[in-house]
C-alpha cells in the first residue's frame, strides 16, 4: 500500500505538471535575483550563497504544501484514506515520500547549476547538494504536519507557515551552516550529522502527527 | 452485528439526534430516513468511524468500534457523499488504486469486469473529469462488486443515477445481503430489496 500511495500520487503530479514546475520556478527565480540585485561582488555572493539558498528552498517547499493533503480532502479520497485497514501513518510517510520526490529532489537537483551563480567552489557545492538531499525530506516531513493541522481552515495556507516555519529553522541554521563551514576550511560532517538526526527523529514521529491531526481535521 | 447504543450527536450547540438504538444480524438492512439536517450524514461517518459519537456506544461483533480501529476498518466499505475519485485519474486507475488503499489488490481485468458490469465499458481510459455525475456515481458503487467487506455504508448511492442503475445496485445490494452482508444506507428514493430484515430508522 505503501508503493500504491507513492504511485499515486506521482501520476496525479505527472497529470498536473503545472503544480511541480511552479515550485521549481520559483526557486531557480528567487535564487537567480539576488545576484542580479546585489552585483558582481565575488566575495559577498560566495558569504549570502548557503543562506539565500537554504531559505528559497524553505519557502519552494512550502508553497506547496498547502496542496499535500487538501485535494484528497476536497474530492472525499482522503476520508477513504482514514478508513484504510492499513495504518494511516504509513499512508502519510508515503504521501510526504512522494511530496519530497516531486517537490524536493528538483530542488536538490538545480542548486548545484544555480550556486554557480554565486561563485562557490566544487567542494562547496558539493556540500551545499548533500545538505540540501539530507534537509529537503525534514522539510516535507514537518510540513505535513503542518497540513494535516490546517485542513479545511479557511486562510489555511498563513497559518501553515506561522506552524511550520520556527520548526523548519534548526534545518535552515544547520544546512546553511555546513555550507560556510566547508567553506570556511573547518569540519562540516557535525553539521550534516545533526541534519540527518533530524531527518531520523521526523521519520519516525513526523507521520505519527499528522495521522492524528488528519483524523482530527475529518472528523 | 452491528449494534448501537444510545447514539447522540452534537454540532456546535446543537443537538441532532440522541438516544438512536438498533441492531443489526447478518443479511438485514437499515435505511435511514429523515428530512435535511437531521443527521444522516453524522450517523453514517459515525458507523464508519470517522467521528466519534457524543455518546453512546457502536459495536461490531460485540466489539466497540474505538478499539477495533483497522480490524473494523478492513470490515467496512463507505460510499459517501464525495465520489472519493481523482479527476486526473483514469476510471480504471481510480478503482484500482482506491481498492488497493482499502485493503485489497485487484488485477487490471478485474477492474475492467467491474466497470462492464457497471455499465462503464469502453470508458476505462477516460480520465474521470470528462465523466457525467452519473457516471463517477458508477465508478465510486463499481467499488462495491470488487471489495469483499461485511458491512456497506452508504449515503445516498442511488442520486444521480439512471433508472437502470438503480436497478442494478438495488440487485448488487441484494446480493450483499444474501451472502450475509450488513448494509446501513441513507436514501429518499423508495428502495426494492427484498432482504430477510429491513430495519427503517427515521430521525426527526
Amino acid at each position: 500500500m505503501f508503493m500504491w500511495i507513492i504511485k499515486r500520487d506521482l501520476l496525479l503530479a505527472m497529470r498536473r505538471q503545472s503544480d511541480v514546475l511552479t515550485t521549481l520556478f520559483f526557486f531557480i527565480i528567487v535564487v537567480s535575483l539576488f545576484p542580479l540585485s546585489v552585483g558582481p561582488e565575488m566575495n559577498m555572493l560566495r558569504t549570502m550563497a548557503p543562506g539565500v539558498v537554504w531559505v528559497a528552498a524553505l519557502l519552494a517547499s512550502m508553497l506547496s504544501l498547502g496542496r499535500m493533503f487538501s485535494n484528497d480532502y476536497v474530492d472525499g479520497t482522503l476520508e477513504q484514506m482514514l478508513l484504510s485497514p492499513q495504518s494511516l501513518s504509513l499512508l502519510v510517510l508515503g504521501k510526504a515520500f512522494a511530496h519530497w520526490l516531486v517537490t524536493g529532489v528538483p530542488l536538490v537537483l538545480m542548486a548545484p547549476v544555480l550556486g554557480i551563480q554565486y561563485d562557490l567552489p566544487t567542494d562547496a557545492l558539493l556540500v551545499l547538494t548533500a545538505a540540501l538531499l539530507l534537509g529537503t525530506p525534514v522539510l516535507s516531513l514537518i510540513g505535513a504536519i503542518g497540513a494535516a493541522l490546517t485542513l479545511g481552515l479557511r486562510g489555511g495556507g498563513v497559518l501553515v507557515s506561522l506552524l511550520v516555519l520556527p520548526l523548519y529553522i534548526p534545518v535552515l541554521i544547520f544546512g546553511a551552516g555546513a555550507v560556510e563551514a566547508n567553506m570556511a576550511g573547518v569540519a562540516f560532517d557535525a553539521h550534516l550529522s545533526l541534519i540527518g538526526a533530524f531527518l531520523l527523529v521526523s521519520i519516525v514521529f513526523a507521520p505519527w502527527a499528522a495521522a492524528s491531526s488528519l483524523r482530527v481535521s475529518l472528523e | 452485528m452491528l449494534q448501537g447504543i444510545n447514539l447522540a450527536c452534537v454540532r456546535g450547540d446543537r443537538e441532532l439526534f440522541k438516544d438512536i438504538n438498533f441492531s443489526l444480524e447478518a443479511g438485514s438492512l437499515l435505511q435511514v430516513r429523515g428530512p435535511n439536517g437531521s443527521g444522516k450524514t453524522s450517523l453514517l461517518r459515525m458507523l464508519c468511524g470517522l467521528s466519534n459519537p457524543a455518546a453512546g456506544e457502536i459495536l461490531w461483533r460485540g466489539t466497540s468500534i474505538q478499539s477495533l480501529n483497522g480490524d473494523y476498518f478492513a470490515a467496512v466499505t463507505y460510499i459517501g457523499h464525495l465520489s472519493g475519485t481523482k479527476d486526473d485519474l483514469t476510471v480504471i486507475e481510480n478503482l484500482r488504486i482506491s481498492s488497493a488503499l482499502a485493503g485489497s489488490e485487484i488485477s487490471i481485468s478485474q477492474a475492467s469486469d467491474a466497470l462492464k458490469h457497471m455499465g462503464l465499458r469502453g470508458r476505462e481510459a477516460l480520465p474521470v473529469k470528462v465523466l457525467s455525475q452519473g457516471q463517477r456515481r458508477r465508478v465510486a458503487l463499481a467499488r462495491l462488486l470488487v471489495c469483499s467487506t461485511t458491512l456497506w455504508i452508504l449515503d445516498e448511492p442511488l442520486v444521480a443515477l439512471d433508472v437502470m442503475a438503480v436497478k442494478l445496485i438495488q440487485k448488487l445490494l441484494e446480493q450483499h445481503l444474501q451472502r450475509g452482508g450488513v448494509i446501513v444506507m441513507t436514501t429518499h428514493q423508495e428502495i426494492e430489496v427484498t432482504a430477510t430484515s429491513i430495519t427503517q430508522l427515521h430521525l426527526a
